[in-house]
This record gives C-alpha cells, sequence and structure tokens, in this order.
C-alpha cells in the first residue's frame, strides 16, 4: 500500500478506536437483535436452530447499518472532506480504504461475535462456522452498498433512517446468498460452494460499484 | 431546430401547452376502446372466469413500472453526463407515477392471487421483485423530499437510481433463486406467448393506454416541477436583493 | 451564482477578494477550490503540472479546522502530510517543513503530543495553518485567514503569506480586515443591476 493510502487507514482505525467504542456498540445491537427474536417467536431450540443463520444475518444486517451513517458525515461537519476532496487522490480508492476500515472496526467484531450468539439459537458447529464463514465474505459488502448510502445523505443531519430505506433493497441479494449458503452447509438443499461463491461474486461486485458510486455523491455533495 | 433544444424549459413549457391536449385526448381513446374491449369483447378463461379481466389491468400496470423505472435511469444519465436540468425534473417526476403504477400492479395481482392461489400474497419472485422495487421508488421519493437544493437532490437520486438499475437485475435474480429454493413449483404462471389472440388484442390496447397515460402524466408532472422551481427561484432572487440597512428605524404606531 | 467574472494572477501576488456580505465571497474560493462546479467558464494554472488539476495544486484555508480532536496534534498534521500530494514544479520554490517544525514555527510545537481535543480555537486554526507549511502547493485560498487569531498570530501569518508570496506562488484571499501583503490586486466583488439579471424565464 503506498504512504498516502496507509495514512488514511492508519487514520480512520485510531478514530474509531478511539472515538465512542463504534465496534462495542454495533455488537451489543447484534447481541440485543439476537436476544429479541426468541422473544418474538418462542424458545423453541428446533426452530430458533432452524431459523437461526437468518438471524444473525439480519442481526448483522441491522447493525451494519446503524453505525453507517457517521461513515463520512464526521468528516464532512469538520471539513476534512473538502480538503480530501482536493487531495489529488482518487476519491474512489479513498471510499475503499475507508470502508475496509470502517468493516474493520465495526463488521468484523460482528463477525468474531457472531460464533458466540449462535450458541442462544442451537446452532451445531457446522452450522456455525458456515454463518460465520458467509458473515465473513458477506458483511463487506454490507459496508460497501451502505457507503452509497452514506455519501447520498452525507449532507442531512438525520440521515440514519433514510439510509437505511435507501440500503436496504439493495442489500436483499447479499442476505438471500448469505442465508442461502449458510442453510445450504446444514441441510444442504443445494452444494454449499454454489451460494457461497455467488456471495463471494456479489462482495467483489459491491468492492466496485460501491466505490465508484460512493465517490460520484461524495463529489455532487461538496458544493 | 434541434432535438435538443427542446430541452430548454421555457420551450419545453409551450411545446406541453401544445403536445398535451393531443396526448389526453388520444389517452382517452386508446383507453375507452381497451376498456370496452377488457370488459365486453375479450372472452372468459375457461379456468379463471371473469378474474381473468384482472390480467387487462395488473400487466400493463407491470409493464409500466419496468419501463418508468428505464425512463428514469436515462435521465439520471441525463444529469450526471450532460447535467441538463430538465432531466433532472423528468426523474424526478417519474418517480412517483412509477410508484403508483408499482403499487397497482402489487394490488392487481395480490387480488388476481386470492382466486388463483387462494392467498392474497404469494412469495412468489415476480410478486418480491417488485415489492422491492416499490421501496426502491419510495426511498428515491424520500430522498428528493430530504434534500433542499433540488439540484444537489437531483444529483444524489441520479446516483441512487443508476445503482438501483445495475442492481434491480442482480436483485430479480437472486430471488428466482431464493424462490426456487424454498417453493415448490405451485404456483400457476401464465405463459405470456402461449395467450390467446382473442386476449392479447386488448392486452395490447391497453398496454398502449397505459403507455400514453405515462407520458400524460409525465409531462404534466414535469410541468408543475418546472414551475416550482421557477417560484424557488424567484423566491430566492427575492431573498437575496441586496437593500441597504437604515439605521433608523421608522416609529410604529403603538395600538 | 456569478456573471462575468474574470481576472487573472501573477505568480508571487495576491488577490484580495472584498464585497458585501453573502455577495459570494466565500462561494468564489471554493469555486476555485473546485468544490463549487463551474456552470461556465474554466480555471487554469498556467506553469502548473499539466496531469494535475488545478485544486490539486491548491491548498484550501476555509472556515473549518478539519481537526479531529481524538488525534493528537501530530497525528492530526503528519496525516495531512502524507494524504495531501506536494505539488511543485520550477517555477514554484516552495519548501516545506517537517511536521514538528511547522508546530513551532506556528508556536504550538508543545502541544504536538496532547490530543488535539485540547487546543482552543485559535490554537486549532493555526494547527490548520500548519498543514500550509508541510505539503508545498503553488496555490493557497484562504478564507477570512485572520479569524480566530489575535494581533501576534495575524502578523506571524502575514509574514509566512508574504514567504509563500517570495516563493513564487499565489494566494487567494477573503477577508474583512486590512492585510499588509507585499503585492496586492483586489478584486471588489458587486451585487449586479437588477436589470442586468437573468430573464424570468430563463431561471430552473
Amino acid at each position: 500500500m503506498t504512504g498516502w493510502a496507509m495514512a488514511l487507514f492508519r487514520r480512520d482505525l485510531r478514530l474509531s478506536v478511539r472515538i465512542g467504542g463504534s465496534a462495542i456498540v454495533g455488537v451489543l445491537f447484534f447481541l440485543a437483535v439476537v436476544t429479541v427474536f426468541p422473544f418474538g417467536v418462542g424458545p423453541d431450540l428446533n426452530l430458533l436452530a432452524r431459523i437461526g443463520p437468518a438471524i444473525l444475518w439480519i442481526g448483522a444486517l441491522l447493525a451494519t447499518l446503524l453505525g453507517l451513517d457517521r461513515l463520512f458525515q464526521a468528516d464532512r461537519e469538520d471539513g476534512t472532506l473538502d480538503l480530501m476532496l482536493m487531495a489529488g487522490r482518487p476519491l474512489e480508492l479513498v471510499v475503499l480504504i475507508k470502508c475496509l476500515a470502517h468493516w474493520l472496526s465495526t463488521g468484523l467484531p460482528l463477525v468474531v461475535a457472531a460464533p458466540l450468539f449462535s450458541v442462544f439459537l442451537n446452532l451445531d458447529p457446522v452450522a456455525m462456522a458456515a454463518v460465520t464463514a458467509t458473515l465473513l465474505v458477506g458483511t463487506p459488502a454490507l459496508t460497501l452498498i451502505g457507503a452509497i448510502g452514506a455519501s447520498l445523505t452525507v449532507s442531512l443531519r438525520r440521515g440514519g433512517l433514510l439510509l437505511a430505506v435507501l440500503v436496504v433493497p439493495l442489500t436483499v441479494p447479499i442476505l438471500i446468498f448469505g442465508v442461502s449458503s449458510a442453510d445450504a452447509a446444514i441441510h444442504d438443499p443445494v452444494p454449499f460452494m454454489t451460494p457461497f461463491l455467488i456471495l463471494c461474486a456479489l462482495t467483489l461486485i459491491a468492492a466496485v460499484v460501491g466505490p465508484i458510486a460512493s465517490a460520484a455523491a461524495l463529489r455532487f455533495a461538496a458544493d | 431546430m434541434a432535438f435538443w433544444d427542446y430541452a430548454n424549459p421555457t420551450r419545453f413549457l409551450k411545446l406541453v401547452q401544445v403536445l398535451l391536449p393531443w396526448l389526453v385526448g388520444l389517452c382517452v381513446a386508446t383507453f375507452a376502446i381497451g376498456l370496452y374491449m377488457a370488459f365486453f369483447t375479450a372472452p372468459e378463461d375457461y379456468q379463471q372466469g371473469d378474474t381473468i379481466r384482472i390480467m387487462y389491468i395488473h400487466v400493463p400496470s407491470a409493464w409500466l413500472c419496468m419501463m418508468c423505472y428505464t425512463v428514469m435511469s436515462i435521465s439520471s444519465i441525463g444529469t450526471l453526463v450532460w447535467k441538463h436540468p430538465l432531466a433532472d425534473v423528468s426523474a424526478k417526476s417519474a418517480a412517483p407515477i412509477g410508484a403508483a403504477f408499482t403499487f397497482m400492479a402489487l394490488v392487481t395481482g395480490s387480488l388476481w392471487g386470492k382466486p388463483m392461489w387462494g392467498t392474497y400474497w404469494e412469495w412468489d419472485a415476480r410478486m418480491t421483485s417488485v415489492l422491492v422495487l416499490l421501496i426502491m421508488y419510495l426511498g428515491l421519493m424520500a430522498l428528493w423530499r430530504t434534500m433542499d437544493d433540488p439540484i444537489k437532490a437531483g444529483k444524489a437520486a441520479a446516483v441512487l437510481t443508476l445503482v438501483g438499475a445495475l442492481n434491480l437485475p442482480i436483485i430479480k435474480f437472486s430471488v428466482d433463486w431464493w424462490n426456487t429454493l424454498h417453493q415448490p413449483a405451485s404456483v400457476v404462471r401464465l405463459d405470456g406467448p402461449t395467450i390467446h389472440s382473442s386476449q392479447l388484442w386488448p392486452l395490447l390496447v391497453m398496454a398502449l393506454a397505459f403507455t400514453l397515460l405515462f407520458f400524460v402524466l409525465h409531462l404534466m408532472a414535469m410541468r408543475n416541477e418546472v414551475l416550482r422551481r421557477r417560484v424557488r427561484a424567484l423566491r430566492m432572487r427575492a431573498a437575496s436583493v441586496s437593500r441597504p440597512a437604515t439605521a433608523s428605524a421608522s416609529a410604529q404606531p403603538a395600538e | 451564482m456569478f456573471q462575468d467574472l474574470s481576472f487573472s494572477l501573477e505568480q508571487g501576488s495576491a488577490l484580495v477578494v472584498t464585497g458585501a456580505n453573502g455577495i459570494g465571497k466565500s462561494s468564489l474560493l471554493r469555486t476555485l477550490a473546485g468544490l463549487v462546479p463551474l456552470a461556465e467558464g474554466t480555471i487554469r494554472l498556467e506553469d502548473g503540472e499539466p496531469e494535475k488539476l488545478p485544486q490539486e495544486q491548491a491548498h484550501y484555508f476555509g472556515h473549518q479546522d478539519a481537526v479531529k480532536p481524538a488525534l493528537s496534534v501530530l497525528e492530526n498534521l503528519d496525516f495531512w502530510q502524507s494524504f495531501a500530494a506536494p505539488s511543485v514544479h520550477e517555477s514554484f520554490s516552495g519548501s516545506s517543513l517537517q511536521p514538528l517544525a511547522a508546530l513551532e514555527t506556528l508556536g504550538i510545537g508543545h502541544t504536538a503530543l496532547l490530543p488535539a481535543a485540547y487546543l482552543s480555537a485559535g490554537q486549532k486554526r493555526r494547527l490548520s495553518l500548519a498543514r500550509l507549511l508541510v505539503t508545498p502547493r503553488p496555490v493557497w485560498l484562504m478564507d477570512e485567514p485572520t479569524s480566530a487569531l489575535d494581533k501576534a498570530s495575524e502578523q506571524q501569518l502575514l509574514g509566512l503569506m508574504n514567504d509563500h508570496l517570495a516563493a513564487g506562488g499565489l494566494i487567494v484571499t477573503a477577508t474583512h480586515t486590512e492585510l499588509a501583503l507585499n503585492t496586492i490586486n483586489v478584486l471588489h466583488l458587486e451585487a449586479p443591476d437588477p436589470a442586468d439579471q437573468v430573464p424570468e424565464e430563463a431561471l430552473l
């Protein structure tokens, strides 16, 4: 990685570690979502084992969306974003690096917490591993797609809710293939690798489309 | 005069003035013919009876909710590439119309589904994709509403529209996949090409009528939007007229 | 926003933009910084690096400090030094300082290891100014550069600005106060005659 990219990456990681403990709040929210589900559907362990991957995925999706609204907003409020636009660095890469740092500080903790939370949902070890693997591959895509929403709503003071409304339809494919491949590993209607590889492909597509669209939106939001 | 010149707002308004009465007339006539055919000349279906007539509303609405998104995507390219203000007006005024047609497609679809499948809602691949489309339309409208500056809002919405246009096929594909996983093939599908010509003709006329309706509504909405922005610009100008502050306040008579 | 606005600036000279409140001084600077798109017209930097946009060879020193309170003063400055691409070429001989030296120059060297949250408004302002010293770029766009600075800091700032001009740089600044710069051009913005305005029909 070249110097400027590393500097940006380290700055963003430092900021997210030092401010507010966004990772911990995200994981707590994840835990809260996982906890309310059994209250909603009843403590039937067989049912929970069957829909467990879906619960974990929806929890991860919501927790990711929750933390996204500050992705660019903090930089816009103090004028940093203006200077980033003038820095002479490709904005698409800047967005990609910021997303990577953001995922490391908010997405990765969710992935790490998933095996622990799956104990509550009566998942067996295979299912546990499968869900964790799909979350590891899929949550970066959620961050990257969410970055589009974050840059579209960057100038709105309370854009968080709108961001979720805009982003959720776009994440439908990720959710479908994430849960499908986890399900496939448990009670194989299809081989695990088929949906899993499609999920990987979707993440790669998101890594291209997300930064390009998000950079375009940030340029327009500057004036 | 090049086609592009009509994109000048003033010329556009004049053009709409001329075009609109004709379009309205044509639309009404097509609807009269189409509805007559749909209700009286088209035969009942031997399986579904009269409920088949829902198709004459449902299929054109479904077709229009796709076309409307296409119009919005093309307009969005116009906004981002040529930065033309009318393209942005076009995209903005198409969104509520598209949402209305999408809503209509969903409602008629579920009314049709009740006698056919025995349930109002089936998580069938098509209905699910259309529902996602409806949420996207509503999200776009919300984005336009929350931003004060129409130019900025237009650009943001254009980016989202294009991302959505890229994403829609992926969503459709994934919903299809999801559907085949979860759904035994119990849904009775109406296969398009095998439809009988006595049903096809009313359908085509209705599709044309709906398309005309879309253009009528779209042109009217665009005209309103141009006028709305003009009012906004005039107000902003009225506020920005600089007058030197007067130091001496005139005494107000006490009441 | 602007009509019929045209100006050019020689190497080593400053342009002071004046005018009433709300006339668009800040907008003009933001346009030069590439943050507001031009409706029509061009901005050119002659003898600059041809493959770079003008705004990528300019520093923007605006109302916002772009200082992250959670980072230390030195971390803030280090980041901008590595992140903003420098722009040097033969006609501009501006030299760059190391971050610590820049902080010392501006009199906030003793705060280098403190989190920026503890800085006063004027100190933050100076930290923001230090950005301009660690990355050489020929054009400085400064919006009210003296705000929140005391008299001594203001004198120091003027000295830095004059040094920059002497090195062959350009400065465009919007200000209400008189600035004692070596070579000054003044651009006074005025509201247009109502008669010259865009006709109502062309508004959108």
